[in-house]
């Protein structure tokens, strides 16, 4: 059943990307070359090379040197871009999980607290990440805490954070805020502390919700690295190579996709551990299918 | 009552002890710069002295000369530890500066002294760049020979502070930007004029025109050639506005030991730049070494572009010319952009910029036998290859 559920899953996957492929190829076929034009206002793309480079001269370039006299192959220096801002995510996404959940109990546990905070909240998102990422950056090498000093990567990790709590604080307050009421009920009438009743009721009760919160946390630490990585000039990681190989777009286009490809794995790469633990999570959950 | 006057007896105490403190390292400072200014002589060197210079933008050949500096231990033979920092899309050189987080920056001159205007006490302290390298490409068959032909064209900039000689060669031109061109919002690369979007478009001599040099003529099948392009040159109409210079923090400059390491820092610098203009190829390996993403004969480009705008340098590399600066501070003045704003609003005061350290360094590289004016100076001819690898 599984392994069935899994290869279908796949397969769908290979469909949805393959579909993409060949639109883009079928616009390039059938697109205007020089954009389509309505009333002055280029409103079509233009489908010639340096816009849009086939689908295979991307892949190709994966294979060649990233600049020439160089041996490094360009798929190892996205690759290497990439495990660097995965872990740039992974440290910003655990942050943003840990200050979310922690948020979203303090938030159920006291209404005023939700009441007062959630508007904060709210607002914090609507603060561009590139006015923010400036700010933070600069605390890098200046900011020592004890015998703690402020490494510039960190920077570019707490943007990510700030991207994945939002979602996290708001999915998991939802969720703990879903358990029954009868359930709720039952678990006052036997006494039940308010720690027992959170770990044995509430947060159960929240998988369900906190699982594609996390997943938009994911991506969102994803996309908070990277750029912090395109604003600050972080160098290493994936945002980076975005910036400098999208500066050679005039004379070698295909090369920026292969990194904003690398930037998408990385996506789907962060995506994918969530939705795994949540394979794990709910493993043991009773199917209460009887509905 | 008794506990608290113990308490504010325990604060004063403790308050004292921290003056007494600060006052003590503050003596300890001015001793020790009082003692590295007694042994000059740069082989006694035990602890050299760390100093933090911010780019204006990622590695490139552009910044070549402290990067020669670095490798090839000049810095470290005036007893200094340089720390290179990159800039990036939201790092202000200028600013890091006046906030304290570098010891040096590098900056455009129009764009450090709107800074300026606005607070940072930056002062100039060594003009590396002595020409502007700004200028306006567009293919032959549009016809635009000087910055008097851009009326009624579509012409690209940048924004962010490198817009500024435009504005000065229309306004110059007697052309209105709001109403004889229509001003077109320009990527970091050429595809807009490649493309056609725009008519004429921004572009470095030492980066962005090597671009569209590096680009496929879909006509020939053939690298673009110079002669399918018209350049207009600012320098050569007469608003070139003074680019790449060192800017010191004008606080600290009362502090002799700061200027002590500006001037050890400008010379080194100068040195740096002095060997990328007898070497271009080991410049450029040094820079591809330091993790340069752009390709070699792009990097090459470059290096040998950038120094035609330091070299010859008549006065001495590093000099401000005060023709050059009035120039740039009244272009800077009467330059007027869309909503009719000027850069600056009032000449920059006289502390603005200072000869002194860059004299004091050219003095030192006179001893050491280093050519500071490059009277000989010859450019070299760079063959661009596909996509500047």
């Amino acid at each position: 059943m599984l392994a069935r559920r899994i290869a279908y899953r796949s397969a769908m996957f290979v469909v949805a990307i393959t579909s993409v492929v060949v639109l883009w190829e079928l616009y390039k076929i059938l697109g205007p070359q020089d954009g389509g034009k309505f009333f002055g206002v280029s409103i079509l793309p233009r489908a010639n090379d340096t816009a849009m480079p086939h689908f295979s001269t991307m892949l190709s370039r994966y294979g060649r040197p990233e600049v020439r006299g160089s041996d490094k192959k360009i798929w190892v220096v996205v690759l290497s871009g990439a495990m660097f801002s995965l872990r740039l995510s992974l440290v910003g996404f655990f942050l943003g999980t840990t200050i979310g959940v922690g948020l979203a109990v303090l938030m159920s546990r006291y209404r005023i607290v939700q009441r007062g905070l959630l508007p904060y909240l709210v607002m914090s998102q609507t603060v561009p990440l590139i006015a923010l990422a400036p700010l933070v950056v600069s605390w890098g090498g200046k900011l020592e805490i004890g015998s703690f000093i402020w490494p510039r990567w960190l920077s570019a990790s707490i943007l990510g954070t700030f991207l994945a709590f939002f979602p996290i604080a708001v999915g998991t307050l939802r969720g703990l805020a879903s358990a029954p009421a009868a359930a709720v009920e039952l678990m006052d009438s036997y006494a039940a502390s308010w720690k027992q009743t959170l770990f044995k009721l509430r947060f159960p009760a929240a998988v369900p919700f906190m699982v594609p919160a996390f997943k938009l946390g994911a991506s969102g630490a994803v996309v908070g690295v990277v750029v912090a990585e395109i604003s600050t000039g972080l160098k290493g990681g994936i945002g980076r190579l975005i910036i400098e190989y999208a500066r050679e777009a005039t004379g070698d286009p295909a090369k920026v996709f292969t990194a904003v490809f690398g930037a998408a794995a990385l996506g789907i790469t962060m995506s994918g551990l969530v939705a795994l633990s949540d394979v794990l999570l709910m493993r043991n959950r009773p199917k209460e299918t009887t509905t | 009552m008794k506990k608290t006057l113990k308490f504010a007896f325990a604060g004063i105490a403790v308050m004292s002890l921290v003056v007494g403190a600060c006052g003590g390292s503050d003596d300890a400072a001015t001793d020790e710069g009082a003692v590295t200014e007694e042994t000059t002589a740069p082989a006694e060197c035990t602890t050299p002295t760390p100093v933090k210079l911010q780019l204006q933008w990622f590695t490139q050949a552009q910044f070549a000369g402290y990067y020669a500096a670095q490798d090839q231990g000049f810095y470290a033979d005036q007893c200094l530890e340089v720390t290179i920092m990159e800039g990036a899309v939201d790092i202000t050189p200028q600013n890091v500066l006046a906030d304290g987080q570098a010891d040096f920056a590098i900056s455009w001159v129009s764009k450090a002294l709107a800074s300026r205007e606005g607070g940072a006490n930056i002062v100039n302290i060594a003009q590396i760049f002595q020409r502007s390298g700004t200028l306006q490409v567009s293919f032959k068959d549009s016809n635009i020979a000087t910055s008097a032909d851009f009326k009624g064209k579509k012409i690209g900039n940048w924004g962010y502070g490198n817009e500024f000689e435009i504005f000065a060669a229309l306004t110059k031109a007697g052309l209105d930007p709001a109403k004889d061109v229509t001003l077109v919002q320009q990527q970091f690369d050429m595809a807009g004029l490649l493309s056609g979007d725009i008519d004429a478009a921004e572009a470095m001599t030492y980066n962005e025109y090597a671009q569209v040099l590096e680009a496929i003529n879909p006509a020939t099948g053939a690298l673009y050639t110079a002669d399918d392009f018209n350049v207009v040159s600012y320098e050569a109409e007469g608003v070139g506005m003074l680019q790449d210079a060192i800017w010191a923090d004008g606080s600290r400059l009362e502090d002799p030991a700061y200027v002590e390491t500006a001037t050890k820092f400008v010379a080194a610098s100068i040195q740096g730049w002095a060997f990328c203009r007898d070497d271009i190829q080991a410049c450029r390996d040094i820079v591809v070494a330091k993790g340069s993403k752009l390709g070699a004969s792009h990097q090459l480009w470059q290096m040998n572009e950038v120094n035609q705008l330091i070299w010859p340098a008549t006065g001495g590399a590093g000099m401000i010319d005060a023709a050059a600066w009035d120039r740039t501070s009244s272009l800077s003045q009467t330059a007027k952009n869309l909503e009719g704003g000027t850069v600056l609003t009032k000449a920059p005061d006289a502390g603005a910029y200072t000869n002194d350290i860059v004299t004091a360094a050219l003095a030192m590289l006179d001893v050491m036998g280093v050519d500071t004016k490059g009277s000989a100076y010859m450019s070299e001819v760079v063959e661009l290859a596909e996509g500047g690898n």
